[in-house]
């Protein structure tokens, strides 16, 4: 299979946004070449049970997705040449996401024209690469990494983080919260390449709040409390686990989902790449339900 | 059947490794089971990571779901740490596809190819919650088969399971299939095992050892192992797939969403082998060589990197340079324009005798691994006793192509405590080694050559059966002689596995069925994962035999007579007994024997007696080599000349 660069166009007409560094020329008007873009971004998921896997996991399975899709993607030189991928911040093995991200490097000198009369595929690029992803990995935007762009790790400061926990009252866990906004500092311990450490937990946890929810056991049935954080992610990305450690050690954290990333520069919050239509906020319902 | 994921997804954040249970894998098939299907829970008795790759089950996986009465699941031994979680909470051994108890299932059937595992066969019917006994199973509990190498001594494990299937399984499976269904059939009420055993016993290949009883004397030596009456054959014969190119398995091969071992595309280009090492259960139980069409390779290969998308792919056998047009085979893989530029060929199981340059600049043009080979034997003298016939000046040839050609790191594997050892045999690897150094040290300034050393462990049907295995003590000693001689020596390392392991494997190796009570007291004091070094523990093993009135001496270390009854006297691989005798004596006097392949049959049996002949598309051996080639083999030992002034041990001259 070949992935006519015009893919970028299929798929980038509804999702290629304006991003901060201006639109890119030429979305929207595929009958002009498209503009010479050399890396692109896509959002995924993580859901469902394949949230065991872990980060290492996650990119041997983009390796084999991209080399399945005929993508001209970059290599790097050397001895031991490897293709030219970038991830975002890893995630936790175990937590879900809905929001994802990967750069990759194409090759200028390997990009197909696009063939005369070529069908377009359903869905485009994103619809493509997810039939060659497993359960649970779904794409759910593509566009040209804006020029000037660093890293993913550079660039995101902060994550939105949805968890669910057990152990406490819905009312005690609400004054735990408060407890640990109102601190001045919250100190936990961790393991460091085997040794323990003290970090200050506090300066990391921008946001943080209980979702309401109806008296009963919950959405799931086990009667788990859910909540929502924004967690920084420099000088060090704060895991959920290391949170819940804040909130007290009889908590056990059962679910965690990173549903938002965010760039914050100047004052200004921006995604890495642009919401679509569908919002993350609101996830994929049905890639949850597929995967689950 | 009722899915046990909502229980087992709370234990997964806790343990480590949570991917081995989840399934998902891109190949899986998880189709529902329908009324007139017979489920088979395929398992590997290690972990996943181990099991997942394995090509036997992954074929029988692939047959029995294709059938139109058949689905299969697999299922692997949890780890320790996922065990504990599992018995806590009441959770018993699940498949990874639906997460389907596996007494849901009808059929457990195990994957057996090391012996070391014999006691997690145990511990993975205890947890699926099942008398581990068969003779405390009853109609309403799956049947427990085993297939696999080590079911070519099944004695060990013949209380524990139902049926073994010796051979290869790919058309058997589909007779049981049937048999299995045929029963399930019948009204539920009137089910005895007992019939359902008698038709397993029926069909060739299939062994039910509760209709054969071992007899022994006063003295405690086995006598015979017959069957209990005469509708049973007193001698069960292996199956064998005469043409490989009719099975194309797996089509689609499994690829893990996490790591295993041989991560990459498998496709396996001829099974069998005729070089007749005598160490070598599998050359001897795999008879006689069929070979995959090179057409057929090539397609294979490329429909599975375009499935997979995997960039490296290793064809597989066991002496993959033997393969007739191997050097062909790979470059047409490597140059396939449907690859791109970037698959690697690997070959497992390299004979130095056939490795050429050639061979060597092939599969080095994408990526540089490590490269392996396996002498065996440090000295010409004991490479006659194991018929390797490897002589140096190709062994030589072979490193220094490979240094030639790139490759800065080579590794070899060796045996100790063969027949007829000396202390300059075992001597012999360290100079070996040291000279594979110098010619490295030709080519680059830094290389490394790994001699890996194990402690050889005689396997039924070969012709070292009846040899008496060297002792923990003696392995230890001639370890230590190894390392004081490899002392110092820049860039040769010198590994070797536990002397222990080997006596635990020597005693499920030759073991007879009074064994199984000493792997049941094993398993029941907590010896599982014993492949494992941080789990393995003798002291386990030494104190089982105690209870059991038996002693290593008596059960490994104690050489057989040419008339004692075997364990697996009543099992055949079609290797006539005087064949492996003969053999046995040819090696005591330090005589070699040419491959069959393309040199006189000397009528081991595997051929005639099954009706089936080699299938090798080259008349011509592969360029090198010294086995049937015409060779001269007179001068094997011969040190060439350029080394005679590194090592003076005098294994250099001529015998």
């Amino acid at each position: 299979m070949t992935i006519p660069d015009a893919t970028l166009d299929g798929a980038g007409a509804p999702t290629v946004p304006p991003n901060g560094a201006g639109a890119a020329p030429g979305t929207g008007r595929p009958d002009t070449p498209a503009p010479v873009r050399d890396r692109i971004r896509l959002r995924y998921t993580k859901l469902g049970k394949i949230r065991f896997t872990s980060h290492r996991d996650v990119a041997r399975m983009w390796e084999r997705a991209l080399r399945r899709s005929g993508m001209p993607v970059a290599w790097s030189e050397g001895f031991s040449p490897h293709p030219l991928l970038s991830f975002g911040l890893a995630l936790p093995t175990g937590c879900e996401s809905r929001a994802e991200y990967l750069d990759i490097r194409l090759d200028p000198a390997e990009r197909p024209g696009r063939r005369p009369g070529a069908a377009e595929p359903a869905g485009g690029l994103p619809g493509i690469l997810s039939g060659l992803l497993p359960e649970g990995i779904e794409v759910q935007a593509v566009g040209p990494v804006p020029d000037g762009a660093g890293s993913l790790q550079q660039d995101v400061t902060s994550c939105n983080w949805e968890l669910e926990v057990l152990g406490v009252a819905a009312q005690e866990l609400a004054t735990r919260i408060e407890q640990l906004l109102d601190a001045p500092s919250v100190v936990i311990r961790r393991q460091r390449k085997g040794r323990q450490v003290e970090d200050d937990l506090r300066p990391s946890v921008l946001a943080l709040a209980p979702i309401e929810v109806a008296a009963g056991p919950g959405p799931r049935g086990d009667g788990a409390l859910p909540l929502r954080a924004e967690l920084a992610t420099h000088p060090r990305g704060v895991r959920p686990g290391e949170l819940l450690e804040g909130l007290g050690t009889d908590l056990v954290l059962v679910r965690a989902c990173r549903t938002h990333q965010w760039i914050e520069r100047d004052g200004a919050r921006t995604e890495p790449l642009a919401s679509s239509g569908t919002e993350p906020g609101n996830g994929a319902p049905h890639a949850q339900e597929r995967a689950s | 059947m009722e899915s046990l994921w909502p229980r087992i997804e709370p234990l997964l954040w806790g343990v480590a490794k949570p991917a081995r249970y989840i399934g998902g894998e891109q190949g899986a098939r998880s189709a529902l089971r329908r009324p007139c299907d017979v489920a088979w829970l395929l398992i590997y008795p290690d972990t996943y990571e181990i099991g997942l790759p394995n090509q036997g089950l992954q074929i029988l996986y692939e047959i029995l779901n294709d059938r139109p009465d058949a689905v299969a699941e697999r299922s692997y031994a949890p780890w320790l740490d996922m065990e504990a979680a599992m018995r806590e909470a009441g959770i018993p051994l699940f498949s990874v596809e639906n997460h389907f108890a596996a007494r849901a299932f009808d059929v457990l059937a195990f994957n057996l190819s090391a012996e070391l595992v014999y006691t997690n066969l145990l511990n993975l019917v205890d947890l699926a919650g099942m008398p581990v006994r068969s003779a405390g199973r009853d109609a309403g509990d799956p049947l427990v088969v085993a297939g696999g190498h080590c079911t070519f001594n099944p004695e060990p494990l013949a209380d524990f399971v139902d049926a073994f299937v010796l051979g290869d399984g790919e058309e058997v499976v589909s007779e049981m299939n049937e048999a299995i269904g045929h029963w399930l059939a019948g009204p539920p009420a009137s089910r005895e095992r007992h019939d359902l055993l008698g038709a397993l016993a029926a069909l060739e290949g299939v062994y039910v050892p509760s209709l054969y009883v071992p007899r022994y004397d006063a003295d405690g030596r086995l006598l015979a192992t017959e069957p209990v009456d005469d509708t049973v054959p007193a001698v069960v014969e292996k199956r064998t797939v005469a043409d490989l190119a009719e099975w194309p398995y797996p089509t689609h091969q499994l690829v893990p969403l996490t790591e295993v071992v041989h991560d990459r595309l498998n496709v396996e280009v001829f099974r069998g082998c005729t070089r007749g090492c005598r160490f070598c259960q599998a050359g001897m139980i795999t008879r006689p060589v069929r070979e995959r069409p090179g057409d057929q390779v090539r397609q294979m290969v490329a429909d599975g990197l375009e499935w997979s998308g995997y960039d490296e792919v290793a064809l597989t056998s066991l002496s993959t340079a033997d393969f007739s047009g191997i050097e062909d085979t790979v470059r047409d893989i490597i140059e396939d324009p449907r690859h791109g530029e970037r698959v690697s060929v690997s070959l497992p199981s390299l004979r130095v005798d056939a490795f050429t340059v050639g061979t060597a600049a092939q599969i080095q043009r994408v990526r540089r691994t490590g490269l392996t080979f396996a002498p065996e034997g440090g000295t010409w003298r004991m490479r006659q006793v194991i018929n390797k016939l490897i002589r140096e000046e190709d062994l030589y040839s072979a490193v220094d192509a490979a240094f030639s050609q790139g490759w800065r790191r080579v590794k070899l594997y060796f045996m100790i405590g063969l027949p007829t050892e000396l202390d300059e045999d075992v001597l012999g690897i360290a100079e070996l080694g040291k000279r594979c150094v110098e010619i490295g040290r030709r080519y680059h300034r830094s290389v490394t050559v790994v001699c890996s050393v194990g402690g050889f462990v005689p396997k039924p049907h070969t012709p070292f059966q009846w040899f008496g295995q060297d002792t923990v003590a003696e392995l230890r000693r001639k370890v230590v002689l190894l390392r004081d001689a490899g002392r110092g020596a820049r860039g040769l390392t010198i590994r070797w596995h536990d002397p222990e392991a080997s006596a635990a494997e020597g005693i499920a190796s030759r073991g007879d069925r009074r064994i199984g009570a000493v792997i049941e007291r094993v398993w029941r004091a907590g010896g599982t994962f014993q492949e494992w070094s941080e789990h393995f523990d003798l002291g386990l093993w030494e104190e089982a035999l105690i209870a059991e009135g038996l002693t290593l001496n008596q059960t490994v270390y104690r050489h057989r007579d040419q008339d004692e009854a075997l364990p697996w006297d009543h099992i055949s691989a079609g290797l006539h007994r005087d064949f492996l005798w003969d053999d046995w004596r040819e090696a005591i006097a330090e005589k070699g024997v040419e491959d069959c392949r393309w040199t006189p049959c000397y009528d081991c049996g595997a051929c005639t007696g099954f009706g089936v002949e080699h299938v090798v598309a080259s008349a011509v051996p592969p360029a090198g080599g010294s086995q049937g080639t015409g060779q001269d083999l007179a001068l094997g030992g011969r040190v060439p000349v350029r080394f005679v002034t590194a090592g003076a041990t005098g294994e250099g001259d001529p015998r």
